[in-house]
């Protein structure tokens, strides 16, 4: 006699949001969510404003949330195709791929809503943010050219400029500058992890900057890429006023950003290649944390 | 060795009292201080998040024994020019060249039987290393300074400890068993760390 298992209605539920909760990518959005955050605190408003703040966090994530949770709808097929992600939910067919689509714009919708109904130009900046996301990198560039990285950065520049946007209510030079400075880091952290993973991606079609040009190229770029990326945040933290501890302290993790993008340049290795991309994302916490602490 | 949970934490916690003494900790001071100090600390704190993301076997890297000449070399640099006010340029001399000769005999094609590279190291790390023990205790002791600088000291003994370990390591002699220096020293890391920061503050 075989026993089926049957599943409580909880035991689903929780079943499903772990899925929904791994298509939304905790860390990334995290991440994004935290340079928002100090986009905010970097105009040097009142930031004990408890509505603002959960107004600010509540929109950007479920924007966040929104778009990435639909970039994975619409590359399901070539997640499956790549040994990094083949395991994702919406690879493996763990949830339904409407229900997915239909969480993907329910989220992006509340997000934007809620980020209109805060301020318009915030609302703009995130809606900017989640369009040039699914519709630009996603949809129309990332299968088609190596460029489409560039979009994907503009992309996520948005939060921590749609933070100060909220904060300033206006769009200034240094805004502009921090924006850059994800920009800019954006290429370090992606193209690192396209170096890993180029088999994976060759696999399935998608061009990255080492399969177009080259890894030499590929390493250049991220060392040009890194050191501009570490002068943008440092002339951003200038444009603040942050005290010169701070900008000592940021111009250090800077250089040690330019050291490691500088030895993949000249002495390529895995290792090399795996510790910039840890450092990289450190590298922009710890810069978020520098911009929250010195307004605090 | 595998780097446990704790390890991570204590390096992390290494990091975070470096990160505090560039961006507070030196405040005041002349500016070729803080540029040493920034520099000693500044590299503790890169060098600390990079043994999280690498794990120990980083410390097999040639390139550690030019990283490690600078903490000390550094920080004795920012000691002697506030506290050893005629003896600042011959220090900052033998710092710069110090420096540049263990770069040399660590990167020039040397046969491996030539000890040049280990006596330079041994002169240059034990110079800086009894300047940043000796120094602070002195001056400390002649109330030149609060009673708490010589936990500077201390520091210096305890970065002068790990630099020994880790060279009886790299030569391929260790006193102790590899896993048991790589045990300790995280640990022995951020007591230096916190000897540093609190001499500094209170002293």
């Amino acid at each position: 006699m075989t026993t089926i298992a049957v599943r409580s209605p909880t035991e689903n539920l929780k079943s499903k949001f772990t899925h929904y909760w791994s298509l939304t990518k905790p860390l990334q959005s995290g991440l994004l969510l935290a340079t928002g955050l100090a986009g905010y605190m970097s105009a040097r408003c009142p930031v004990l404003n408890i509505g603002t703040i959960l107004g600010l966090t509540g929109s950007l994530f479920l924007a966040i949330a929104g778009s990435t949770v639909l970039n994975m709808w619409w590359d399901r097929d070539i997640d499956a195709r790549m040994g990094r992600t083949k395991k994702r939910a919406t690879s493996k067919g763990l949830v339904n791929e409407n229900e997915v689509l239909r969480v993907g714009l329910i989220l992006s919708v509340l997000g934007v809503g809620w980020a209109v109904a805060m301020d318009t130009l915030y609302g703009l900046i995130v809606f900017a943010g989640l369009f040039f996301d699914v519709v630009i990198y996603s949809m129309w560039l990332k299968r088609r050219t190596a460029w489409s990285i560039v979009w994907g950065g503009v992309s996520g520049a948005m939060p921590i400029l749609a933070g100060r946007a909220l904060g300033l209510g206006a769009m200034d030079w240094i805004g502009a500058m921090l924006a850059l400075g994800i920009l800019f880091w954006i290429p370090t952290h992606t193209l690192t992890f396209s170096m890993k993973f180029v088999k994976d991606y060759a696999d399935a079609c998608v061009p990255t900057f080492p399969s177009t040009y080259g890894l030499a190229v590929t390493r250049v770029t991220i060392a040009v890429s890194s050191m501009l990326a570490a002068l943008a945040m440092i002339v951003a933290g200038y444009g603040i006023g942050m005290a010169w501890g701070f900008l000592r302290l940021l111009g250090v993790l800077s250089a040690g950003l330019l050291i490691l993008a500088i030895a993949m340049t000249f002495r390529p290795s895995e290792r090399v290649n795996f510790g910039l991309f840890k450092y990289a994302s450190i590298y922009m916490l710890a810069a978020m944390i520098l911009v929250v602490l010195e307004v605090m | 060795m595998k780097m446990s949970p704790l390890d991570r934490a204590l390096l992390l916690l290494t990091g975070i009292l470096a990160a505090y003494q560039v961006a507070v900790g030196i405040n005041g001071f002349d500016t070729l201080p803080v540029i040493a100090y920034t520099i000693a600390f500044g590299v503790l704190l890169v060098a600390g998040l990079l043994l999280i993301i690498w794990g120990f076997d980083v410390l097999d890297s040639p390139v550690v024994a030019i990283v490690s000449t600078v903490i000390p070399l550094s920080l004795s640099l920012g000691l002697v020019w506030e506290h050893l006010a005629s003896f600042r340029t011959p220090y900052l001399l033998f710092a710069i060249l110090g420096f540049a000769v263990v770069i040399f005999t660590r990167s020039a094609p040397i046969p491996a039987e030539n000890r040049m590279p280990t006596i330079v190291i041994v002169i240059v790390h034990g110079i800086a290393g009894i300047v940043i023990f000796l120094l602070p205790i002195v001056i400390s002791a002649r109330g030149q300074v609060g009673p708490a600088f010589a936990l500077v000291g201390i520091g210096g003994a305890l970065i002068g400890l790990g630099g020994l370990l880790l060279s009886f390591l790299k030569t391929g002699r260790p006193i102790l068993s590899r896993g048991t220096i790589l045990k300790v020293l995280p640990g022995l890391l951020l007591l230096m760390t916190v000897c540093f920061v609190a001499g500094f503050k209170y002293g």
